[in-house]
């Protein structure tokens, strides 16, 4: 049985909760998107099913949208509003990310209807923040979060750069779900349910690493570096293109004298030693007792042996394919890894092995669909894609029905357009 | 039961027997704890926990070093207790198997298997305490060919990737320039432990969860992915990728500008025709007007062409400037902020209470990271710092196994703890 078997979650449709109310659903929790009745934007974003647009075509919907059932309303409405009153009386999480104030202002939410909802607003900048109307995207967010400033190109005429995939909606999102995961097990505990603030912008502003400890610790400021860690010096680089012009991330060289041993084997191996030039330095780091990081740029000799462990992993890599130089230095023991674009990871036969790709079926094209599979492994309470994204207003008969509401008033709801 | 309950806490009822380290693991459990969960780090006397490398590495507050002041080891563990255990020895395993029977939850993000050839695997731990949650998170997970290999943050980005999607088109990958993935995969390691807890609560079933980071990483491809799977167009290909551009909702422009001084930048974000009016009404310029931008559409049509006009206007301007004068008219745009200035200068981080300042016992007041969210009833709470190496060892081994001061005072003698 999913973990979360029988949670009721409301979620009001908009990009910055659509992947947190995903999490919930996919873990079996029973989301029931609420969309406007003419639609989510996000129904408008590519790509699109064979590039042509449509409502129910959208691949970003499909993806952000598995596992929910799908209602219509127009809580501006009173008929409306008042389907989202009851939808609410009877369910244990309400996740939105509406305009600061709209929920209050309909008498909706945390304490209204039911003391025992755990109610997870998503805002730009919290609840209480005078920027509150402020509108954000994605890219304002990890721009002003912090995130963009620590990421680009050892060239600073070139912009700072914003990582691919909604990552800054996704940061608030994993906040919201841990949040929500907390207050559910209060509630076990307690019978209490509560409001729960989640700002887009504070989240963006800890999920910086050390950009943010830097500054906090010893008021440094981090400098953004091709490929690798923005740091407050410019340190040496660590992505490399490898013989088949494909790049790898060799990440953190050698460090213990262990790793210096499996390095040098694995040179040995592939018969690339005797031209390496600084192999005297590997030797020397072999044969060390303990090599101290702390050290590094302050003790000349620590300092060149950890640096003549990165040349020899770039001195590798300009020898070997990209894919090999990844497998061959995992192989001797050491971390390194291969620059892989996503359709390349999905179709890498380790994920393969592991059945990351998972198959739904979209029973209304008669087809069968290949999505990304679990973030994690539950023993006995599976992660499983319960069903495709919902169709616009899928079910309203099914949902509405169940909350008394007949067929003949469903009727006029959707003339009035309140559904 | 942990000793925090009678203070009204999310979490206060759960004990970690906790082995995480850096950020992937460490700040799962930071979660946990700033809820009020009793997080017990166990750590290796004779290596002095050094496998937690930030233990000794920079950023530092001032000239002192050692495995005490590491600055981002305080960020991550900031409300932990901290104890030493040999697991070398006999004795210190029977003292982990005592703390085990009294956890809720195991946690450790070793390279698969380490725990397991301790003594330790999942089967071990259950037959300690039948209803024990086992959380492991390490790079490829604990099946498959790249089992034993090994990651870190960078290592995961490249692999999952998030590293190629972060770019300029025929340039090499930017990357992220830092751990994402170790922020993001000690998320989804919290994320399943307090998804066991929900389901041990309801059943009264614990579990192994297993987490390989690099598939938490492709997970965040979704779209890509399918575009892939359904449409059989890879991202790696001419043109792509182009990070700053809008892959998902159309919008033009849409980027990162460079602004008046050094390394100074505002991004932008123009999402529909009525933001490009508002945009228009900003910048006052004749291309602002021309019929060749008049509807997204058109606009990305030329959006390199558009994108070089609009950065010989933001050149000349003061990043927060345009920020302000942007959102004035309902525009997106944000600075890209230094860490000084979203730390020490902006008024919503500050309002928020983003930065607590944690008591170190050696380090003294530092500020560190806190939590994105508040609660109304039970709100997080950060004012302890990261325990020093055995901290809290004879206090845990005290409270909570009944150990008395000699038979302590014994076991550092014989270098259990």
């Amino acid at each position: 049985m999913s973990a979360l078997v029988g949670t009721k979650v409301i979620e009001l449709a908009s990009d910055s909760t659509a992947f947190a109310g995903k999490l919930l659903a996919d873990m079996g929790a029973d989301v029931v998107l609420v969309e406007p009745p003419k639609g989510a934007a996000a129904r408008s974003y590519p790509p699109f099913l064979e590039d042509e647009p449509g409502l129910e075509r959208s691949l970003h919907w499909w993806h952000f949208h598995t596992s929910k059932r799908g209602v219509t309303l127009d809580p501006e409405k009173e008929h409306g509003r008042s389907l989202l009153a009851k939808l609410l009386a009877d369910a244990d999480v309400l996740l939105e990310a509406e305009k600061v104030g709209r929920l209050k202002t309909l008498g909706l939410g945390h304490g209204d209807e039911n003391e025992s909802l755990v109610h997870a607003a998503i805002s730009p900048f919290g609840e209480e923040s005078p920027r509150a109307g402020d509108p954000v995207t994605d890219l304002t967010l990890l721009a002003g979060g912090g995130p963009a400033w620590s990421c680009g190109y050892d060239d600073h005429s070139l912009p700072p750069i914003r990582g691919g995939g909604f990552q800054g909606y996704a940061m608030a999102g994993h906040y919201a779900v841990l949040s929500i995961l907390t207050a559910l097990l209060y509630r076990h505990a307690s019978g209490r349910g509560q409001f729960i603030d989640v700002s887009q912008h504070a989240a963006a502003n800890v999920t910086t690493e050390s950009a943010s400890y830097h500054w906090l610790v010893q008021q440094g400021t981090v400098q953004r570096q091709t490929g690798r860690h923005a740091f407050e010096f410019m340190t040496m680089p660590s992505q490399i293109r490898c013989a088949d012009g494909r790049y790898v991330c060799t990440g953190v060289p050698p460090r213990s004298p262990k790793e210096f041993m499996s390095l040098l084997r694995w040179m040995e191996e592939a018969g690339l030693k005797d031209l390496f030039p600084e192999t005297p330095f590997l030797e020397m780091g072999a044969q060390k007792e303990h090599i101290d990081l702390g050290l590094i740029g302050q003790d000349d000799e620590i300092t060149a042996i950890f640096s003549s462990a990165r040349e020899a992993m770039n001195f590798m890599a300009s020898h070997l394919s990209a894919v090999d130089f990844f497998r061959g230095t995992q192989t001797a023991g050491l971390a390194a890894g291969v620059i892989y674009s996503p359709e390349e990871a999905y179709e890498d036969e380790h994920f393969v092995a592991r059945g990351f790709q998972q198959e739904l079926r979209h029973e209304d094209l008669d087809r069968t669909v290949r999505y990304p599979g679990a973030p994690y492994r539950f023993e006995k309470s599976p992660w499983a894609l319960q069903r495709r994204a919902p169709h616009l207003g899928e079910h309203n008969d099914e949902i509405y029905g169940a909350l008394g509401v007949s067929r003949a008033e469903r009727k006029r709801l959707r003339e009035e357009g309140a559904i | 039961m942990a000793s925090k309950m009678a203070e009204a806490t999310a979490l206060g009822r759960y004990r970690i027997c906790d082995f995480t380290g850096q950020l992937a693991g460490a700040g799962a459990t930071k979660w946990l704890a700033a809820f009020g969960a009793e997080v017990i780090r166990i750590e290796d006397p004779v290596r002095e926990g050094r496998w937690d490398i930030l233990r000794t590495m920079p950023p530092f507050v001032d000239e002192r070093r050692g495995v005490d002041f590491g600055g981002g080891f305080q960020n991550h563990n900031v409300e932990k207790k901290g104890i030493t255990l040999n697991l070398r020895t006999e004795r210190g395993k029977e003292l982990l198997r005592e703390i085990v029977k009294r956890s809720d939850v195991v946690s450790e993000n070793f390279a698969a298997g380490v725990l397991e050839k301790w003594g330790f695997g999942y089967e071990a731990l259950k037959e300690l305490k039948p209803d024990i949650i086992y959380v492991s998170n390490c790079g490829f997970g604990h099946t498959g060919p790249y089992a034993s290999f090994k990651t870190w943050g960078p290592i995961v980005q490249a692999v999952s990737g998030l590293t190629h999607t972060s770019g300029l088109p025929d340039l090499e990958p930017a990357g992220w320039g830092y751990s994402y993935m170790d922020h993001t995969g000690g998320m989804y390691m919290a994320i399943g432990i307090l998804m066991a807890l929900l389901h041990r609560e309801r059943t009264g079933e614990g579990q192994w969860v297993d987490m390989a980071c690099t598939e938490a990483g492709l997970t965040l491809h979704g779209p890509a992915i399918l575009d892939w799977t359904v449409n059989g167009r890879p991202m790696r290909r001419p043109g792509m990728p182009n990070g700053n551009r809008s892959l998902g909702r159309p919008m033009a422009p849409h980027g990162i500008f460079p602004c008046d001084g050094d390394d100074e930048w505002v991004s932008i974000s123009v999402r529909d025709d009525r933001d490009w009016q508002a945009f228009g009404s900003v910048v006052d310029a004749a291309w602002v007007r021309d019929a060749r931008f008049a509807t997204t559409e058109l606009r990305l049509e030329d959006e390199t062409e558009l994108e070089g006009l609009v950065a010989a206007w933001t050149r000349t301007r003061e990043k927060f400037d345009v920020q302000r004068e942007l959102l004035a008219v309902g525009v997106p745009a944000a600075a890209v902020q230094k860490p000084r200035e979203r730390i020490d200068d902006d008024a919503d981080t500050e309002e928020f209470g983003l930065w607590p300042t944690a008591r170190h016992t050696k380090m003294g007041e530092v500020r560190c990271d806190g939590l994105p969210v508040h609660f109304s009833e039970t709100d997080w709470r950060i004012e302890n710092g990261a325990p020093c190496l055995g901290e809290h060892t004879e206090e845990v081994l005290t409270s909570l196994l009944g150990l008395t001061s000699e038979q302590i005072s014994r076991l550092r003698e014989e270098g259990v703890v």
